[in-house]
């Protein structure tokens, strides 16, 4: 893939300036349609999600006290792993785009929420909410994209470095939470910064200083209280904690691949946004987005990021509503001519590890060369990428 | 045998009380350990002030009696104060201020409001028509200042209108029994709009009250003279009026011209506006919104229907539930027109139920 700007064919070149702005409009509609009817229903639901999570994990945390004995580690672990995924999806990552703020409820607020994750309310939400969300998919400015460690499209210079980019995102999938952390810390930026000078270390150092106290404040909860408060089973519980951690941990992280890394979701140069208007803006968020087909399960269990297309057009309405206006989003699509990137969670899956493993070599590598030919042609790439690096340095 | 406390157990207690607490509040972050004991029990005793509704009672075609079961926590009120409750109509949680109808000790420890619903109103309609029991709503304790005072007044007269016969009726529930000479004059349109009807005619059958009926659809409005004619002692009597507000108005006219301005005590239940700002945008800073806001909206409802968490109380001016630093710009006060502005840094207070937008404003929320 390359960025939309780039492509010998680019797929919204039928669309002409007219049909961008009443395509907006379309969707200015849809949108306006959820909010006239936004209410009771909506309300019950959340409220229902936050209380069915909150009981389960009690229930999960009091099963796991008993976690000596495998059957209830087991039912414990399923538990706790279940609540911390609700929790951090279809709870914490929708209540803080404010999905929820028309109710007006101070509990349920993205003013006052604070999440189940390492990286702190505040923190996450200036870096999902105004960087990813107004930058979607634009190369060098969202940071989504690969998240400053990896190569994710053919646009961007290949590096030595890269070759490892597959073994980089299975330890950032296991270790989501702390990555999401460091990523909003913006810690390359400040180090850049730091080069030229330009840093404001104090600012750094006080944020650095909430996350630290946040994954101690988590720390402490999943690997020290509950475990003690265990007795015998401490150890067991312990052991439940890292799993529903890690398996809460894999799950979001392929959630997020799925969204927008598998192939036919485009990326878009940095010029390319300047002056955007409002029907450019939903173009670029119809095109640099990809759904999950499934079930109700799914669904829920993605935080209906599943539906990442309409959460990417409408980022603000309640999350029970992307299915419903799903079909009008499709249909909007198909008129206007436009591919609706959609696919089950293995196959999304597949197509965005595929595109991390194809990246992680120089453009173009392996289609020109047989298996075999791979391991030496790679050596005789890095060694003068190697030297041009140093003479750079 | 008397038993001598060793110090150090007092002490320890409440050490050892510090202890579990951190401990709950460790095994909970990123939440409190109060928001899973509301899972259980939302009206347990330390918790956020709430009720739950135990019953809905028709009064009248457009009137309903609501009994609440409040949590552990209230405090109790005085007959004549109002609480302020928050109802969720279609999702949205909405402030409003009610006047008790219930005696002040009732041995099972409800306490009840009266709600007339009006044309268009949301939660006044939402209470009235389809509240349920079981429903749990958000409260406040009890305030305001329209109550009897002790030692009793030899002579009391009480003028209401419409729904305001509630805080009256919590007065005469408690305490008719140390008041001799109570005349009541109150206003509605029909028989049958008149609020807690059987009630006050059976008083006035057994001649604890008198009772004056206007049914003002037929014998009009109440006017002054007139009301100089029903009550001849009228400046012998301590008096307590409620209702709309062209009635408030002349009543309070009315006193003062008869000298007797101190002894008229009113209750409003809409807030007296007499100017328009200009209207401007109004930054909510800390949230991060902005809206465009005309004149006559109070900056209490523009940040709420941008979806900003507005501090709010009586949502007429009087009890200072929502005052807001302004970090600059210019409001104007909608009950007498006065314009307060400030500069950047200067964080005046304003109250924003009744304060619109005159010009562009920031507000610190
Ligand atoms: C101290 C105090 C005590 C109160 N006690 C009671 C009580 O015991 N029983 C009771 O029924 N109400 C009482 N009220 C009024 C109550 O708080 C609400 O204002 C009322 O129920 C209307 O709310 P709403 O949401 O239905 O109307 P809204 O949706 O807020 O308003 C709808 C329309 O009605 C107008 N309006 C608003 N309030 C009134 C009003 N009071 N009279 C006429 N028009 C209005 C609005 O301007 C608007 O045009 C009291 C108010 C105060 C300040
Ligand atoms: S809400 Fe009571 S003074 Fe404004």
């Amino acid at each position: 893939m390359t960025a939309i700007q780039n492509k010998p064919v680019d797929p919204t070149a039928h669309l002409s300036d007219e049909d961008v702005e009443a395509l907006g409009r379309e969707l200015d509609a849809i949108r306006d349609s959820v909010l006239a009817d936004r209410g009771a229903r909506d309300a019950a639901y959340i409220r229902k999600v936050i209380d069915v999570q909150r009981k389960l994990e009690l229930a999960s945390r009091g099963v796991l006290l008993l976690s000596l004995f495998p059957p209830a580690w087991v039912a414990g672990t399923v538990g706790l792993s279940i609540s911390k995924i609700l929790e951090n999806m279809e709870i914490g990552h929708n209540v803080m785009h404010g999905q929820w703020d028309w109710m007006r409820d101070p509990k349920v607020h993205s003013t006052t929420w604070e999440w189940d994750n390492a990286s702190p309310a505040d923190m996450w939400k200036h870096s999902h909410n105004e960087l990813h969300h107004t930058y979607t998919n634009v190369l060098g400015r969202d940071n989504d994209l690969g998240y400053g460690i990896m190569r994710v499209d053919e646009d961007q210079r290949w590096m030595p470095f890269y070759l490892a980019q597959p073994l980089w995102n299975l330890l950032n999938a296991c270790v989501f939470e702390y990555g999401i952390a460091a990523y909003d810390l913006e810690i390359g930026k400040h180090l850049k910064a730091k080069k030229r000078g330009t840093a404001d270390v104090a600012a750094f150092q006080a944020q650095l200083r909430n996350v630290l106290q946040k994954v101690k404040k988590q720390a402490t909860r999943d690997y020290l209280v509950h475990p003690l408060l265990s007795g015998p089973s401490a150890l067991p519980t312990l052991g439940a904690n890292v799993t529903a951690n890690l398996v809460r941990n894999l799950w979001t992280h392929s959630v997020i691949m799925c969204g927008h890394f598998p192939e036919g979701v485009e990326t878009f140069t940095k010029t390319s946004i300047e002056g955007e208007t409002r029907g450019q803006w939903y173009l670029r968020q119809m095109l640099g987005a990809a759904n999950i087909s499934g079930g109700e399960a799914l669904h829920l269990m993605t935080g209906n990021l599943s539906f990442q297309v309409e959460h990417h057009l409408f980022p603000d309405l309640p999350s029970n509503r992307y299915k419903e206006i799903a079909p009008q989003v499709q249909d909007v699509f198909a008129r206007y001519g436009l591919t609706y990137v959609t696919g089950s969670m293995p196959k999304q899956l597949a197509s965005a590890w595929g595109k991390v493993v194809r990246l992680s070599l120089p453009n173009g590598f392996l289609s020109r060369r047989t298996a075999k030919a791979v391991p030496v042609a790679l050596v005789q790439r890095v060694r003068p990428a190697r030297a041009e690096e140093r003479a750079a340095a | 045998m008397t038993t001598v406390t060793p110090p150090q157990t007092r002490s320890a207690r409440p050490r050892l009380r510090d202890r579990l607490v951190k401990l709950a509040e460790a095994a909970a972050t990123p939440l409190v350990p109060a928001d899973y004991l509301d899972l259980v029990d939302p009206l347990r005793s330390g918790a956020a002030l709430r009720a739950r509704i135990v019953a809905v009672q028709p009064e009248t075609r457009d009137a309903a009696t609501l009994v609440l079961q409040p949590g552990r926590g209230w405090a109790g009120h005085v007959p004549g104060q109002y609480v302020r409750l928050g109802v969720d109509v279609d999702g949205v949680r909405q402030w409003r201020t009610y006047s008790l109808t219930s005696p002040a000790d009732r041995a099972d420890g409800l306490i009840a409001i009266t709600v007339k619903a009006i044309p268009d109103g949301v939660v006044s309609n939402h209470l009235v028509r389809a509240a349920t029991a079981g429903t749990v709503l958000q409260l406040d304790q009890a305030a305001g200042d329209f109550v009897l005072p002790t030692p009793r007044p030899a002579k009391a007269l009480f003028v209401t209108a419409g729904s305001g016969i509630t805080p009256v009726m919590g007065m005469l529930r408690s305490a008719l029994h140390e008041l001799d000479d109570v005349v009541l004059v109150h206003s509605a349109p029909t028989a049958d709009d008149v609020v807690f009807a059987a009630e006050l005619r059976a008083l006035a059958a057994d001649g604890r009250i008198r009772l004056v009926e206007k049914h003002t659809d037929v014998d009009g409005m109440l006017g002054t003279a007139e009301l100089d004619a029903l009550v001849p002692d009228l400046a012998e009597r301590e008096a307590w009026a409620c209702g709309p507000t062209g009635m408030l108005d002349l009543l309070e006219g009315h006193w003062e011209s008869r000298g007797l301005a101190g002894r008229l005590h009113t209750e409003r239940f809409r807030p007296l506006v007499v100017a328009a700002g200009e209207g401007g945008t109004v930054t909510f800073s800390r949230t991060g919104a902005e809206v465009e806001a005309d004149g006559a909206t109070p900056l209490l409802q523009a940040g709420e229907e941008a979806g900003v968490l507005m501090p709010s109380g009586c949502r007429m001016g009087i009890c200072f539930g929502c005052v807001l630093p302004l970090r600059s710009g210019a409001v104007r006060d909608l009950r007498n027109g006065d314009l307060t502005t400030a500069a950047e840094g200067d964080g005046v207070l304003v109250q924003t139920c009744v304060s619109a937008a005159a010009g562009p404003c920031d507000l610190d929320v």
